[in-house]
């Protein structure tokens, strides 16, 4: 008995003590002198020469831009990396640290992001990726943001067409959902569209095959690892990897391969300087520039004319690599042929100028059921939730 | 009252060792170490929103180490207490979907803790059923049935269970509001699950002192061979430790499900089971003392994200903290033991 009264006196100590200790430090937000503090989840490292590190360089951008502005950021936030932490946990840590603007940069953050954004319903998110405000499941205080890399993808596949060898373009798939479907299915029209427009090929002759690993970035036990995906790909006969997921394993694999002997390449995602270090065997990379979006979005909110959006933003077709106004690049790698990035410019031109839409009818699924009758144009919500692969394609459209 | 006071002893004496070497750590690191040690007091208790935090890492850690103190009573090593909550978090799930349908939803909800319970039972019965009439060892029996569970949480998740369209470890579906564990938002924490804490710690420290389960396991523990002569069935008590371990290590995985995630996703667990072992271990057996290292425990691990936001340092120092604390308080029971034995030789 002695023990337990002793145990409830001490814990009830140890209570009261952090009681006195959390009313009185009620803690006002840090003021750092910042006329405005911004908060960047990212779902991998920063420096991962993809995904998150295009992101990180996007809030750099901001800090530069926009004055006295301030990122706060945390990465590595998935549960594999920090099993236990929660995205509300993290929003409210950031909230007290000032933030006033949160950016969750991944589909993974979807349902936590929506959960914060009820809880500290004055500060402004910007979910990216998602599309809460399509579905109306978010509150006023979330806006959905993405570039569109569909065209990215698609000048990607025209240049993996115009460079096998083999006729086999592999796609590392990240996880199944809609926006991986989109992404990969504009590849593939890319590369279709190379390879029968350009070099005048039966387009049954060319292989075009999607394997999953699961999740946005390896993590050993849980997803496929994408190190022996690619270097599976490049044993059998494929000899262009575009790349899905959020890490550079396939132009580290290709790389390899290269040093083996073998005529293959890569094409990586996301990150502008992601070609580095594979200057042999990278084709180039599609990227996402986020720092234009992320200023305009962050103005709004400064300025109170904040709205709930779902913004799906266009490169900027004058000049897709101009870092200061488009959102999705193609920077051409080192690889590439002096042919293909003569035709590959040309097929940019076209696309900007709407004289080439690759999303126009007749489009099967991949089941052979119709996506789009002859003639028609998908608008944005038709690719947006594209239900399977398109007909042609190998690899899964859903879960088994 | 001299042994408790000795373990607290000890456990100051580990302390100051942690937090030498963890200094000396973060100093051939390049970082300030008391600017870590401030950031991550700070993180976890410097408001009231983050110790609320806290509380939701300390709940299910202090419902495994009351689990695990039965186990560690009879002497068996219940490292599948992971795998018990995980299995915990599946039938919480299971039972959840099977109430999404029904106009009762909030009832559903207290189903789903008895359901957890029933999952981490089964589980737990599973390893002390190989140990029992297999003799395979409980550490083996349990890492395998980790892995197991694992893998039933991925194939749910893949397969049966997954999002429309959607193949991703990002987890299910996420519940309706109606269907979270109710909490205050004024305190930003659920009564509920404190109460069932507080529930599992009084039940815990009855059982184990005043009833005969709890002097029998001890009796096991200590001395097998006269617990057989008194005629003790040791397998029966076996079990026994083992489902009152995998039951509330599934509570807590039912937790994890209807009051942090809403949905069942692949780290459900987080890791909080092999957490719980250290805790237990560093509370030298002893449940007053195993919620305070749950908390210290529970405050590290959500401080330390302070530690890559702030220092841009690496948060897995908490781990380190928490691994070197173990150690040293193994190493301190060592040296106790080892003097112990000088002492006896020295009157001899």
């Amino acid at each position: 008995m002695k023990k337990i009264v002793l145990s409830i006196i001490t814990l009830s100590l140890v209570f009261s003590i952090f009681f006195i200790f959390a009313c009185t430090d009620t803690e006002p937000p840090e003021k750092t002198g910042n006329a405005f503090t911004f908060g960047l989840l990212m779902v991998g490292p920063y420096n991962d020469h993809g995904w998150s590190q295009a992101h990180y360089e996007g809030g750099k951008y901001v800090e530069k831009m926009v004055p006295r502005s301030k990122m706060i950021y945390i990465d590595k936030v998935n549960p594999a990396d920090r099993a236990g932490v929660t995205i509300p946990q993290l929003v409210d840590d950031m909230v007290e640290k000032g933030a006033t603007l949160i950016i969750a940069n991944s589909d993974d953050m979807k349902d936590g992001t929506r959960e914060a954004a009820n809880q500290h319903p004055n500060v402004h998110f910007i979910h990216i990726s998602g599309d809460d405000v399509l579905t109306g499941k978010g509150p006023k205080n979330l806006s959905n943001l993405m570039g569109k890399m569909e065209y990215g993808k698609m000048m990607a596949g025209f240049t993996a067409a115009l460079t096998t060898k083999t006729g086999k373009i592999a796609y590392l798939g990240p996880l199944i959902n809609e926006e991986t479907r989109r992404l990969a299915s504009s590849c593939y029209l890319g590369a279709r569209y190379a390879w029968e427009k350009v070099l005048n090929k039966n387009a049954a002759d060319l292989k075009f095959q999607v394997t999953w690993i699961g999740f946005w970035f390896n993590i050993p036990g849980v997803t496929a690892d994408p190190t022996q995906v690619a270097q599976n790909f490049y044993n059998t006969g494929y000899d262009v990897v575009v790349s899905g997921i959020d890490t550079t394993e396939a132009l580290v694999v290709a790389g390899q391969k290269r040093k083996e002997g073998k005529t293959v390449w890569a094409i990586p995602y996301d990150f502008e300087g992601a070609c580095e270090g594979g200057s042999d065997v990278c084709l180039g990379v599609p990227y996402f520039n986020w720092g234009p979006s992320y200023v305009d979005m962050i103005k709004k909110s400064m300025a109170g004319t904040w709205k709930p959006e779902w913004i799906w933003l266009e490169p900027n077709w004058e000049n897709i690599n101009d870092l200061n106004t488009s959102a999705v690049g193609f920077a051409a790698g080192p690889a590439i042929s002096s042919t293909t990035k003569q035709e590959l410019d040309t097929f940019i031109k076209e696309l900007g100028a709407g004289t080439l839409n690759l999303f126009t009818g007749p489009l099967q699924y991949q089941d052979g059921s119709i996506f789009l009758k002859a003639g028609e144009n998908a608008n944005d919500q038709q690719i947006w939730y594209m239900k399977q692969l398109l007909k042609g394609m190998g690899g899964q459209s859903s879960a088994k | 009252m001299t042994d408790y006071y000795r373990t607290i002893k000890e456990i100051i004496f580990a302390l100051v060792i942690v937090f030498t070497f963890t200094t000396l750590v973060l100093l051939a690191a390049g970082a300030p170490p008391f600017e870590a040690y401030y950031h991550i007091f700070k993180g976890a208790l410097g408001s009231w929103i983050r110790f609320s935090h806290v509380i939701k890492t300390w709940i299910p850690l202090t419902l495994c180490a009351c689990g695990l103190l039965y186990t560690f009573r009879i002497n068996l090593w219940n490292i599948g207490i992971e795998g018990q909550m995980m299995m915990g978090a599946v039938f919480t799930t299971a039972c959840l979907r099977f109430g999404l349908e029904s106009p009762v939803q909030p009832l559903f909800l207290w189903f789903s803790f008895a359901a957890g319970i029933t999952g981490g039972a089964i589980w737990a019965f599973g390893a002390g059923f190989l140990k029992t009439k297999g003799g395979v060892n409980e550490i083996f029996a349990g890492l395998g049935l980790n892995f197991v569970a694992q893998g039933i949480i991925l194939w749910l998740i893949f397969g049966p269970w997954k999002r429309p369209g959607v193949a991703s470890m990002s987890g299910t579906e996420i519940f309706p509001h109606t269907m979270w564990l109710p909490h205050l938002t004024s305190i930003r924490l659920s009564p509920v699950g404190l109460g069932l804490v507080t529930l599992a710690l009084v039940i815990t420290a009855l059982m184990l002192r005043y009833t005969r389960i709890g002097l029998y396991l001890k009796a096991i523990g200590n001395n097998p061979n006269a617990a057989r002569i008194f005629g003790i069935k040791r397998a029966k008590y076996m079990l026994i430790a083992m489902l009152f371990a995998g039951g509330f290590a599934g509570l807590a995985g039912s937790l994890q499900v209807t009051g942090v995630y809403h949905r069942l996703l692949p780290a459900i667990s987080s890791n909080y089971g092999y957490l719980a072992l250290l805790v237990v271990m560093l509370a030298n057996y002893n449940i007053w003392l195993a919620p305070f290292i749950a908390f210290f425990f529970a405050c590290l691990n959500v401080g330390s994200i302070q530690l890559p936001m702030v220092l841009q340092l690496d948060s897995s120092l908490s781990g380190v903290i928490q691994g070197s604390l173990v150690l040293a308080a193994l190493a301190v029971h060592a040296w106790r033991t080892f003097r112990k034995d000088n002492s006896h030789r020295g009157i001899e």
